[in-house]
This record gives structure tokens, C-alpha cells and sequence, in this order.
């Protein structure tokens, strides 16, 4: 992806280009070459403007992440060799590894991580496959799809805590709809789903799907009418069946996006809170404290700041090699086919 | 399947593809129909127990339309907790982040869009990684340089976190939104003795300006929404936004008032129903113009 020619295209032809060459000339840290107008012919636009003026229009927007975006993360690192606790009057102090080897033992913590996991990819996954049929019946010419294209997007435009409560009284056990449905079909009582120890993870993992469908529909949507028509239409004439069509046309077309939106959503979900916090609060006995809720507690109820940073470290490193795997080798597998 | 005959190929434009004969198409349109029920039947539900007397509520056959649809439920919210309060926070919020937002990004995303250099290349990066970004790394930080600042249960404090908050999205949709107008225009401006800041104002901005709505209108409800930042950074009752007040109908032991609790949840939803209709399309087509074209 990185393409170091037209990195270094950049510095001269500013007003200050003869100060910029260095600048101009990092290969590291290439940019996607989606990112300037792909396929326009010729050579791209050349006035560009000088790095001044955009240091000048970059700033209002820099000075906020900066304190607010990047400053934090850098300290939230920091705060986990370090010992801070809320509305401690000793200062704090620099503990080295301490909160990592603590965390190391802290069983509860490895509980609620593996929680974690189950969750993010018990939602990410069907919802990838849920998402993915509605997005090929979506790109259909069915009648009523404009219907469905607006009820698609209902669970989008919500906050996440209606979400939450929505779930709350369907799942409630006398007056929630879905018990009274299963009365009705005669299949027994229904039962407490939120607080029952085995009921309640799959309770709320069908909420995350539910509430993360559509960003997901309308992403894969996106990608399936960008794949070639012409292609579709000539494996059609060569006589190949709907599997074999989406094999061989849609899927190849459709696999970056497809690759992006479940990585994205699987780091989502694993970060998500809201909506556990609302419907089960992590409960029953911890059969949903998902890491988020875990930190959460660990830092707003308990005060130990130093320590739920740690475990913030910890969920970020994990995350980030589980999908580096993940995407290296769905990347791979692509190449070897 | 039939393979269409050749002759029919050109004329059949919104075709896309996948030609499927009656029982194929029956089975295309149960499956729409299973998705549609899924999607909406809990939030008719919703509806359903916000007018619902409480006589009905307390039912062990509860009907999806309510027998004698009530009122009650909105007017024993409003008594029960401070919602009109909680609004007008969480309105201030979205505004104030909006407005920030779409100020102070439309001059970045111009950037990024045009300008080729480390300055732009760093702030993809930066839209990239902070989608990826850990809430629980960054809480804990933003928490205490908030209080440093005495910002902590303030909404200033809120709309700042939300500013930033929202900014990604902003930007990625802007500079999408930027690449859609002609470098030509800005290059015939220039020649025509144009300044790059003449060029900005009165060129470029009238272009973009739906688009400036449009990711204006997706950070309100992106801060109409959040819960939370607003959980953490706001303590007392009178300052917390609409989110963070309906969690209250919970109760500390989970036993809800169903009535009022979907009641205020409904109307809470409402605003964001209303503003996404409004702008889904420019959403969705923001959201994938950058990912898809390339």
C-alpha cells in the first residue's frame, strides 16, 4: 500500500519546498493510494499547496486531538506502571510492572476477558453472516426494499442505552414479548433470560447483532454494488449458478470490505459498553462483565486508576495481535487461492 | 435460473445480477420478510409499552397493541425524573459538539484531501488507529486532565470530549465530501487572481456545505447518543444528558417501571430517528466513498 514515488512528489513544488526535503522523502508511514483520487490519469493535481498553510488550516482541529485524542492515550499508558488511585492525597508513584504482574494472577480479570472475546466474536460473526444476506437480498430488485432499507437503519440512529432498555422489556419475563411468543407456541413458561447464568451472554449477544446490523448491511451493500455487473452477467451466460456466482464474481470484489467491517466491528465490540451495562450490568455472577465493564468498575467504583489502565493496556495489546493474525492470514489465504 | 437470453442483456439495467426464477424469488422475499421482523419488532415493541396502561403492564398476556392506549406512562416520566432538564443537556452537548466539530474539521479534511505531504498522511492515521481507539486507555486520562482544567462534571467538559470524540467520522466524511469537488475550479480561481483563503470561502464552501450539514447532523446524534463519556464525566443529576437520566428509571436493583421507562426511551429516540432519516443517504454514501473507491 505505501508508495514512496508519490510521498516524495509532495515537498518541492510547495512555496517552502526547499525546507521540506526531507520531509518529502519518508518512505515509513506510506498512505493508502485510495486516499488522493485513485485512477485519475495523468499526473495528479500539482498545486498542491505549501505545508504552512496547511499547518495553518490542520491546527484548530490538531490542538484538541492532541490533548484530548493523543495526550490521553500516552498517559493512559504512563498511568499503568504507576500506582494513582482516586482522591489519594500521597503522590502517586511509579511502580514499574507491578499492575501487569497483578494482573497476571488476577483470575476475575482473565474471566472477564475470555467473556470478552466470546462476545466479540459470538456478535461479530453471525452478524457478519446476517448482515451479509440481508446486504445480497438488500441488492436484489425485491419490492419492499426501500421498506426494509429504512427499518435497517432503526437500530443505527438509536442510543445505545434505548437499545439496552428496548431489549430489557422484550426480554422481561412477564411482560416481555418474546415469553408470552413462546407461551403462545405452547413451547412452556418462557423464562428469565437476562438474569438466568446460562441465558443471559446469549441473550445480550443477540442484542449486539441486532444493534450492529446495520452499519455492517449498509457497508457490504456498498461494496456489492461496487463489484462489476458485466462479470456477474458473464458468468451467468457461462451457465454458473447462484453459489458459484458469488464464489468466483461477488466475494473476490466484495472480500477488502468485507475484511475491514468485521475487523472494525470485532474491535467495537470488544470495547463495547453500553449496552451490557444497561441490560445485565454484568451480571448474573459475572456471567457478562465484559473487560470494558470490568475496567470500569475497577476505575470509577474502586478508584484504582493505575490498575484499570493496565488492564486497558492488556485489552489493547491482545486485540491488536488477535487481529494482526486474523488479518494476516485471511490476507494469505487470499494470495493462495 | 434461466441465463437471460443475449439480446435482452443491454436493456436490463437494474438487474444486478443474480436472475432467480418464482419458488428462488418466494424464498427472497420470506427471508426479507424474517429480516424486517427481526429489525423492527422490538422497537414496535417499544411503542407498544410506552401506551400501554399500567393495568396492561402488569398483565401476563401482554397484547403487542395496547386495549386502551394511554398517555399516562410520558406524564409520570416527565414527574418521575428530570427529563426536560436532562434534554436540554444533552441538546447543548450535540449542539455545542456539532458546531465545534464541523468548524474546526472542514479546514483539516480540506487538507487531507488535497494536500500531499507527512502533515496529511499522519492524519489519516490518526482517523484509522482512533476508530481502533481503547475507551478504557483514554477515559481514565481525559477523566483527570478534565478535572486539572475543572471541567469534570461540566457540559464544556462534554462537548470537548465530544468534539474529539466525533472528529474522525467528521473528517473522513469531509475529505470524501472535498475530493467530490473539482480541483479545476479551485485552479481556475487561483489563475483568476483568487487567494487560497478567497478560494476556501467562496469556492470551495458553498460546494461542500450539504456535506458540512450532513456530518454536522451525524455528530449531533452522535453525541445525542453517547453514554459513556457522559457516565463518567458528569456526576450530578442536574447536569447529566438524556442517556445517562434513563438509566435511572432502572433503578439500583434492575426492577423497572416498564410504562415510563419505554415511554422516556421512545421520546429520547426520537430526535436521532428523525435527523438520520433525514440524512441516511449521505451517511451511508460518506461512510463507503472513501473505502470503495479505491
Amino acid at each position: 500500500m505505501t508508495s514512496v514515488t508519490a510521498t516524495k512528489r509532495s515537498g518541492p513544488d510547495g512555496p517552502d519546498g526547499g525546507r521540506n526535503e526531507r520531509d518529502g522523502r519518508g518512505g515509513q508511514g506510506g498512505r493508502p493510494r485510495s486516499f488522493w483520487r485513485p485512477g485519475r490519469p495523468g499526473p495528479p493535481e500539482r498545486k498542491a499547496f505549501g505545508d504552512r498553510a496547511a499547518w495553518f488550516l490542520v491546527l484548530p482541529a490538531l490542538i484538541p486531538i492532541l490533548v484530548l485524542s493523543v495526550g490521553p492515550l500516552l498517559y493512559g499508558i504512563a498511568l499503568a506502571f504507576t500506582d494513582a488511585q482516586s482522591g489519594r492525597t500521597r503522590s502517586t508513584q511509579w511502580i514499574g510492572t507491578l499492575n501487569f504482574q497483578d494482573l497476571l494472577h488476577d483470575t476475575l480479570f482473565w474471566d472477564s476477558f475470555r467473556i470478552g472475546l466470546l462476545w466479540a466474536v459470538g456478535v461479530t460473526v453471525p452478524q457478519f453472516l446476517l448482515a451479509l444476506g440481508l446486504a445480497l437480498l438488500l441488492n436484489q430488485n425485491l419490492r419492499m426494499r426501500w421498506l426494509a432499507r429504512a427499518l435497517a437503519i432503526i437500530p443505527w440512529a438509536m442510543p445505545e442505552v434505548v437499545v439496552g432498555i428496548m431489549w430489557r422489556l422484550v426480554y422481561n419475563p412477564d411482560a416481555g414479548i418474546l415469553n408470552e411468543t413462546i407461551r403462545d407456541l405452547g413451547l412452556g413458561d418462557g423464562r428469565d433470560w437476562l438474569t438466568g447464568l446460562a441465558t443471559a451472554l446469549p441473550a445480550v449477544i443477540l442484542v449486539g447483532i441486532w444493534a450492529g446490523m446495520p452499519q455492517t448491511t449498509v457497508a457490504l451493500l456498498a461494496g456489492l454494488q461496487n463489484t462489476p455487473r458485466e462479470l456477474h452477467e458473464a458468468a451467468a451466460l457461462d451457465g454458473a449458478g447462484a453459489w458459484r456466482r458469488f464464489r468466483t464474481v461477488t466475494w473476490p470484489a466484495l472480500k477488502p470490505i468485507a475484511l475491514a467491517i468485521s475487523a472494525l466491528n470485532l474491535i467495537w465490540n470488544f470495547n463495547s459498553f453500553a449496552l451490557v451495562y444497561v441490560l445485565t450490568s454484568g451480571g448474573p455472577g459475572g456471567r457478562t462483565r465484559l473487560p470494558m465493564l470490568f475496567a470500569y468498575e475497577e476505575a470509577f467504583r474502586y478508584g484504582q486508576f493505575g490498575y484499570a489502565a493496565a488492564m486497558g493496556c492488556v485489552m489493547v495489546a491482545v486485540i491488536s495481535v488477535l487481529l494482526a493474525l486474523h488479518l494476516v492470514g485471511r490476507l494469505r489465504g487470499g494470495e493462495d487461492r | 435460473m434461466r441465463p437471460g437470453p443475449m439480446g435482452q442483456k443491454p436493456a436490463r439495467r437494474e438487474s444486478t445480477g443474480l436472475r432467480t426464477g418464482g419458488p428462488a424469488r418466494a424464498a427472497q422475499y420470506l427471508a426479507l420478510l424474517a429480516y424486517l421482523v427481526f429489525l423492527a419488532f422490538p422497537f414496535v415493541w417499544l411503542i407498544s409499552t410506552a401506551f400501554k396502561p399500567a393495568r396492561e403492564l402488569g398483565s401476563l398476556h401482554p397484547t403487542w397493541i395496547p386495549e386502551q392506549p394511554t398517555l399516562d406512562n410520558f406524564r409520570q416520566a416527565f414527574d418521575e425524573q428530570p427529563l426536560l432538564q436532562a434534554a436540554a443537556n444533552s441538546l447543548l452537548a450535540a449542539v455545542g459538539a456539532a458546531l465545534i466539530a464541523v468548524v474546526i474539521a472542514t479546514p483539516m479534511a480540506y487538507v487531507m484531501a488535497r494536500h500531499r505531504g507527512r502533515l496529511a498522511t499522519a492524519a489519516t492515521g490518526w482517523v484509522v488507529v482512533s476508530q481502533a481507539f481503547p475507551f478504557v486507555l483514554v477515559i481514565i486520562p481525559l477523566f483527570l486532565i478534565l478535572k486539572n482544567l475543572h471541567l469534570i462534571n461540566t457540559l464544556w467538559g462534554l462537548i470537548l470530549v465530544y468534539v474529539v470524540w466525533s472528529l474522525p467520522f467528521a473528517l473522513w466524511m469531509l475529505a470524501g465530501y472535498v475530493r467530490a469537488v473539482p480541483a479545476e475550479l479551485e485552479e481556475a480561481a487561483a489563475v483568476d487572481g483568487a487567494g487560497r483563503v478567497r478560494t476556501l470561502v467562496s469556492v470551495v464552501a458553498p460546494l461542500l456545505a450539504p456535506g458540512i450539514v450532513a456530518t454536522a447532523l451525524f455528530a449531533f446524534i452522535t453525541a445525542w447518543n453517547e453514554f459513556f463519556f457522559a457516565l463518567v464525566l458528569l456526576k450530578t443529576p442536574e447536569k447529566q444528558t438524556l442517556p445517562v437520566v434513563l438509566t435511572h428509571f432502572l433503578g439500583a436493583e434492575g426492577v423497572a417501571d416498564l410504562g415510563p421507562l419505554a415511554a422516556a426511551a421512545f421520546l429520547a429516540t426520537l430526535p436521532s430517528l428523525v435527523l438520520f432519516a433525514f440524512i441516511q443517504r449521505r451517511i451511508t454514501g460518506g461512510m463507503t466513498a472513501g473505502a470503495v473507491k479505491n
